[in-house]
């Protein structure tokens, strides 16, 4: 397209780079989902022992090998990332379906500890504060789990389809984005649930 | 001033879009179906003038009732209902989607942009709005109501714990506040993040930061502000509903639940949610003071550095709604200081403005009418606010009608002025017609009067002590008259409001050609056709400075010479 | 001097109250001096440089910025805020932070939806609406300690003329003092919205003299008056639901949902000061409290009319 400079000393040939707005919104997201974060996190600092009855923190295992899960999908869609961009498609979706299987373990493991305490140690959301902190931080953490599977499983059929080419590279980095920001934000959990607040 | 000294006509394509005719149909689905920053714009701000004449309604009803000692006008239910829902609708349906309005509506014209970045998250972000703003309507109706007033929210527009617990709120009407309210935040923060990328990714050639118009710096910040205010607020009401639907205990006092968290919860949300409200006036004063003074904004960089100041030193003051809830002498001392200091970044933008007009040749139309008595009306509002950051004197008129009038002060007198000037404004360019002059001095007029009237008095009663949120109060408290004072005024701002709801109308059928710089000013929406066609600009401008149409109108003397 | 029928928070009768009036004198001198100032050149602004009818069109000369000027109103705002900030802090901690004498009296509050109980945990006295608090004096003090605490929601602590407000939260509590200089009744009322009957959740604060305040303490540490007139009365009191919600003292009644009875018929008001306590009135609230204070949490109680009269008249003798 052609231009037409409002002002006379400005050349049609000077270089007018913008990030990409896809990237800045992904980046405005993650900063609103922050705010969200912190505000349960600082709930769950501030009711730490103030627990008047029922179970506590005490009942609950750390979930190592989850949370290395967790983590490593971290990786792997980095290297899912890489190979889209060398345009090698099935290196793509191999390191982009162990992502998914990564994720789903680590719901899956969520699941199992949830069971254990709901069944074993009679803890529900509404048994005390600690139930009501817990299950709301952990909980809104794996609803962003499911929320980042449902857009990778997307991308995987849509890989698998033929219908993803290399030049969805920005949008897939983009999903990737916000997966790292969902990993991140487990470390902020883990060490506030499993760590501090144990 | 009709008359068009746009210079670049031809230069740019001006021509209108050819007129056909439309069925209503036609037109309602090019309405319910469009992704176009403006249609969407103008979506926003018709809903919001529409909730604002509900939330005023909601007022005068109020106004009615607390006229005289021991009235009868409303019953204690329905007030309280009444001064919840014009709280929650003024703040959430008229102040937030006015001014995204605006910022859809201007944003990618100022930038030289042909759209927001994510026009169809534009439309999705409108559209949760509009339906979360209903959903909390539809509780008059929904719920357990349907008889008498129905069961609309009835705590307050802060919904302290534990008043807002199901022991306290039975039924279903604390749940639609929340839950509405989660909705349109929903929209609210796709709106801020689809504004970001605008502003960081749509600018047009050669729109380098410093030469963005102040109107989209400030945008940029309230909209990069709004995503951490908007969502601390999410995650209480997620909380609360979490408490009142599974049992939870976050605000459950008797388990240990603390009222104080909901509190600190709030107030982060919402004080940062005042200054979100206050900046969009300060952007649309930004682009008028300096066009009707016929001079550039005095010390732009400045400007920018003290909106961004502004925003950060917001986010630490919060607490200055909690001096009476019993925090260390530290704690009010922290606070106190903290709040003062914002008025130190706002000073400067006060005198700024100054500034510009000092030596300028200022053309009082309406819009730089309502901009002035913005001015005067913000400098009073800021004082009183720095007479509340006095946490003991604060002890004494916390949740008195002293509060109600400043910040009645400040989203009247302040906000409501500016999105007035606004509105009267830039009418023309989204519609091709000029509103009214005559009709608008009549508004302008009968709206201060009734403002002053209404809310100077009001402080008189806080002083009295008289606290806010009650319906009515003992006849030997010596409030009467003052309330009755301020009733008159609310009544005399309702009919200056339908005063300008007339002149829309009339000036909409029968207004004057607008033609597209009707106010011979300088950013780039007026180099566009009013309205400007669907694409904006046939050919993407290039700028090279902070005042593109001045330099072209003005090429013996032009901006980009001053501009380092 | 002394209350008054509108509760100005410019009529202070009590320490605190006069300390943030003094203090408020002060920052409205300085907010006072800024709005001269910056209103004043606006005013200015606006007269000098409006353009006239007949303005050649031409564009005044544009003036960018002037780094001098712009650094003089952000230092100069920068000192005031220094000084009131300064100010502010000295008088936070002198109200907030007084140490408390020994002759201090204490009181607890606890506020309910939409009454106040008042406490004197060193006299032994429970009862409600009307507090009855000592005089104090420069030579003489005898200041009063409030401990604040909630049953239900939020509420707040509000005598304009005696000191700022302090809000009631439940399990959070919190304190509040003054020493009233001068007798009489001062008004207030709850300050934090609680619900239906915020608006009817009204203070008083009887300030005695020494000997008013002796005689007070006296009557109220006796058990409820029995009086074998009534013993109807007693007898419907007893029997109905009354007992579950309200105590009155040397009687089986212990109910602590509603205000303590032991006195009541000592109090001026009803209904945390709604209306005067007289037989008519007495009779109509415990006919139909919500006709005088709709939403209020005591039911009505569906009496017959001689019930009713027995009931007003057993009420009435206790002093
Ligand atoms: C758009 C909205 C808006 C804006 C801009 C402001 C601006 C300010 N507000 Fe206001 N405020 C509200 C809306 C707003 N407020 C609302 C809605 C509430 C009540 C909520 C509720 O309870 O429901 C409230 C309540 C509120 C309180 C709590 C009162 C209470 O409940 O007890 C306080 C206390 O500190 C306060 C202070 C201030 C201050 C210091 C500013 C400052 O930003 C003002 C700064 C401006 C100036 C100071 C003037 C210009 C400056 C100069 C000329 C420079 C020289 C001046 C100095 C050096 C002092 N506000
Ligand atoms: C932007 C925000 C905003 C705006 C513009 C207003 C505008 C007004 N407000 Fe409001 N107000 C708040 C925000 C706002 N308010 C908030 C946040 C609260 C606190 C709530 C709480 O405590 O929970 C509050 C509380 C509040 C109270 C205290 C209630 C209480 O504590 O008991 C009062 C009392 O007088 C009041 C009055 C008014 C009046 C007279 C106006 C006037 O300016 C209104 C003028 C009238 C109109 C603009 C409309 C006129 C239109 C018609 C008459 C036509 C009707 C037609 C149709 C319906 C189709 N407001
Ligand atoms: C469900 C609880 C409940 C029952 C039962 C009840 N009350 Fe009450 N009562 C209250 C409450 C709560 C108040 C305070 C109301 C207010 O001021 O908002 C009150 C207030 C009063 C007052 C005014 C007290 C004051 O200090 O001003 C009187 C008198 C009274 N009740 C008498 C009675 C009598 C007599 C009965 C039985 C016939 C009765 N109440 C039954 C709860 C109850
Ligand atoms: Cu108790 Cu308001
Ligand atoms: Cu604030």
């Amino acid at each position: 397209m052609s231009a037409i400079p409002l002002t006379p000393h400005i050349s049609d040939d000077q270089p007018w780079k913008l990030p990409s707005k896809g990237k800045v919104g992904m980046y405005c997201l993650i900063v609103a989902e922050s705010a969200i974060f912190i505000i349960f996190v600082l709930a769950y600092l501030f009711y730490i022992g103030k627990t008047t009855f029922g179970p506590t923190p005490a009942v609950l295992e750390v979930p190592i090998i989850n949370s290395i899960a967790l983590l490593s999908s971290s990786i792997t869609i980095m290297l899912a990332e890489r190979a889209l961009e060398h345009g090698k498609m099935k290196g793509f979706s191999l390191w982009w379906a162990i992502t998914i299987a990564l994720g789903s373990y680590f719901l899956y493991g969520t699941g199992v500890e949830w069971y254990k305490l709901i069944h074993e140690d009679g803890l529900t959301i509404s048994t005390n504060l600690f139930g009501t902190t817990f299950y709301s931080l952990v909980g809104l953490h794996a609803t962003h789990v499911i929320f980042g599977l449902i857009g990778l499983t997307l991308t995987l059929i849509f890989a698998l389809t033929g219908k993803l080419k290399h030049e969805h590279n920005e949008k897939v980095q983009i999903l990737a984005l916000y997966w790292h920001f969902v990993d991140a934000i487990w470390i902020v959990v883990f060490t506030v649930v499993y760590i501090i607040g144990r | 001033m009709a008359d068009s000294t746009l210079p670049i006509q031809g230069a740019l394509d001006i021509t209108p879009p050819a007129a056909r005719k439309h069925s209503i149909l036609e037109i309602a689905h090019s309405w319910i179906t469009t992704v176009d920053h403006k249609k969407l714009g103008i979506l926003y701000t018709v809903f919001g003038i529409f909730w604002l004449l509900v939330g005023g309604a909601e007022a005068i009803a109020i106004r009615i009732q607390l006229a005289m000692p021991n009235n009868h006008f409303l019953s204690p239910q329905t007030y309280n209902q009444f001064f919840t829902m014009h709280g929650t609708t003024m703040v959430f349906l008229v102040g937030m989607t006015i001014i995204f309005g605006f910022a859809n509506y201007l944003v990618p014209l100022m930038i030289g942009a042909r759209d927001m970045a994510f026009p169809r998250l534009n439309a999705f972000s409108f559209w949760v709005t509009a339906f979360g703003g209903t959903l909390l309507y539809y509780s008059f109706l929904g719920g357990s109501g349907l008889y008498g007033v129905g069961s609309a929210p009835d705590v307050g527009w802060f919904a302290y714990a534990p008043l807002t617990a199901r022991a306290f709120s039975p039924g279903h009407a604390t749940d639609y506040w929340a839950i509405s309210l989660i909705v349109s935040g929903i929209g609210t923060v796709g709106t801020a993040i689809n504004i970001v990328a605008t502003t960081v990714s749509m600018r047009c050639k050669g729109m380098t930061l410093m030469r963005m118009p102040l109107f989209v710096w400030l945008f940029f910040v309230v909209s990069a502000l709004t995503l951490i205010t908007i969502t601390p607020l999410t995650a209480a009401q997620i909380m609360l509903t979490i408490d009142r639907y599974l049992g939870g205990h976050f605000f459950d006092t008797q388990a240990g639940g603390s009222a104080v968290a909901w509190m600190h919860f709030f107030w982060i949300f919402g004080h940062p949610e005042v200054y979100v409200l206050i900046l969009p006036a300060f952007a649309i004063a930004n682009e008028i003071i300096p066009v009707f003074s016929r001079k550039a904004i005095f010390g732009y960089p400045a400007m920018a550095a003290a909106s961004v100041g502004i925003a950060f030193v917001s986010l630490g003051v919060w607490a200055h709604h909690m001096f009476t809830v019993g925090m260390t002498s530290v704690s009010n001392a922290f606070f106190t200081l903290s709040t003062m200091l914002v008025g130190i970044p706002t000073g400067i933008k006060i005198f700024n403005w100054l500034a510009t007009m000092w030596g300028g040749k200022i053309r009082f139309a309406t819009p730089m009418l309502f901009l002035t008595a913005f001015l005067f009306q913000f400098l009073i509002a800021g004082l009183t606010g720095i007479m509340l950051s006095v946490s003991p004197w604060d002890w004494q008129l916390h949740n008195s009608y002293f509060v109600i009038a400043h910040f009645h002060y400040v989203l009247v007198g302040a906000l409501v002025f500016a999105i007035f000037g606004g509105l009267y404004y830039w009418f023309p360019k989204a519609t091709g017609k000029m509103l009214s002059e005559k009709i608008g001095k009549w508004h302008f007029w009968l709206f201060i009067i009734g403002f002053h009237l209404t809310f100077d008095t009001m402080h008189v009663p806080g002083i009295l002590g008289m606290p806010r949120s009650i319906y009515t109060y003992e006849p030997d408290r010596g409030w009467g008259p003052w309330n009755l004072v301020v009733s008159i005024g609310g009544i005399i701002q309702g009919i200056a409001t339908l005063v300008f709801a007339y002149n829309m109308i009339v000036s909409l059928r029968k207004g004057e050609e607008a033609g597209p710089d009707p106010w011979d000013a300088w950013t780039l929406e007026w180099t566009t056709s009013s309205p400007p066609p669907d694409y904006n600009f046939a050919i993407d401008p290039v700028v090279g400075s902070r005042r593109p149409l001045w330099d072209l109108k003005h090429p013996e003397d032009p901006d980009w010479k001053y501009e380092a | 001097e002394g209350p008054q029928a509108t509760p100005s928070i410019y009529a202070p009768a009590s320490t605190p109250a006069a300390q943030i009036q003094s203090l408020s004198y002060f920052v409205l001198e300085i907010t006072g001096a800024i709005f001269l100032v910056v209103g004043g050149l606006m005013a200015f602004v606006c007269f000098r440089y409006r353009a006239g009818k007949n303005d050649d069109k031409s564009e005044p000369a544009q003036i960018y910025g002037s780094t001098q000027v712009e650094l003089a109103w952000t230092v100069i705002p920068v000192l005031i805020v220094v000084v009131l900030f300064l100010t502010t802090a000295r008088m936070i901690f002198a109200i907030q932070d007084a140490p408390k004498p020994k002759e201090a009296v204490d009181v607890t509050v606890v506020g309910h939806q939409f009454w106040w109980e008042y406490r004197y945990p060193q006299l032994g006295i429970v009862t409600a609406n009307e507090l009855h608090i000592p005089l104090s004096s420069k030579t003489d003090p005898k200041p009063t300690y409030f401990k604040l605490l909630s049953a239900d929601v939020d509420h707040s602590y509000w005598v304009p003329q005696l000191s700022g407000k302090t809000d009631l939260i439940p399990n959070h509590p919190n304190e509040l003092w003054m020493d009233p200089l001068y007798p009489g009744l001062y008004k207030g009322q709850c300050a934090q919205f609680c619900g239906a009957e915020h608006a009817l959740m009204l203070l008083r604060v009887y300030v005695d003299t020494p000997e008013q305040f002796q005689a007070w303490v006296a009557n109220q540490q006796k058990p409820g008056v029995q009086d074998p007139t009534v013993a109807a009365g007693r007898q419907v009191f007893e029997t109905q639901a009354c007992m579950n919600c309200h105590a009155v003292a040397g009687t089986a009644a212990t109910g602590r949902y509603g205000p303590d009875l032991t006195h009541l018929a000592s109090r001026d008001t009803l209904a945390s000061g709604v209306i005067e306590n007289n037989p008519k009135n007495l009779r109509q609230w415990i006919k139909d409290p919500d006709s005088i204070k709709p939403g209020a949490l005591m039911p009505a109680m569906k009496l017959s009319d001689e019930q009713l009269d027995q009931l007003t008249a057993y009420l009435a003798t206790l002093k």
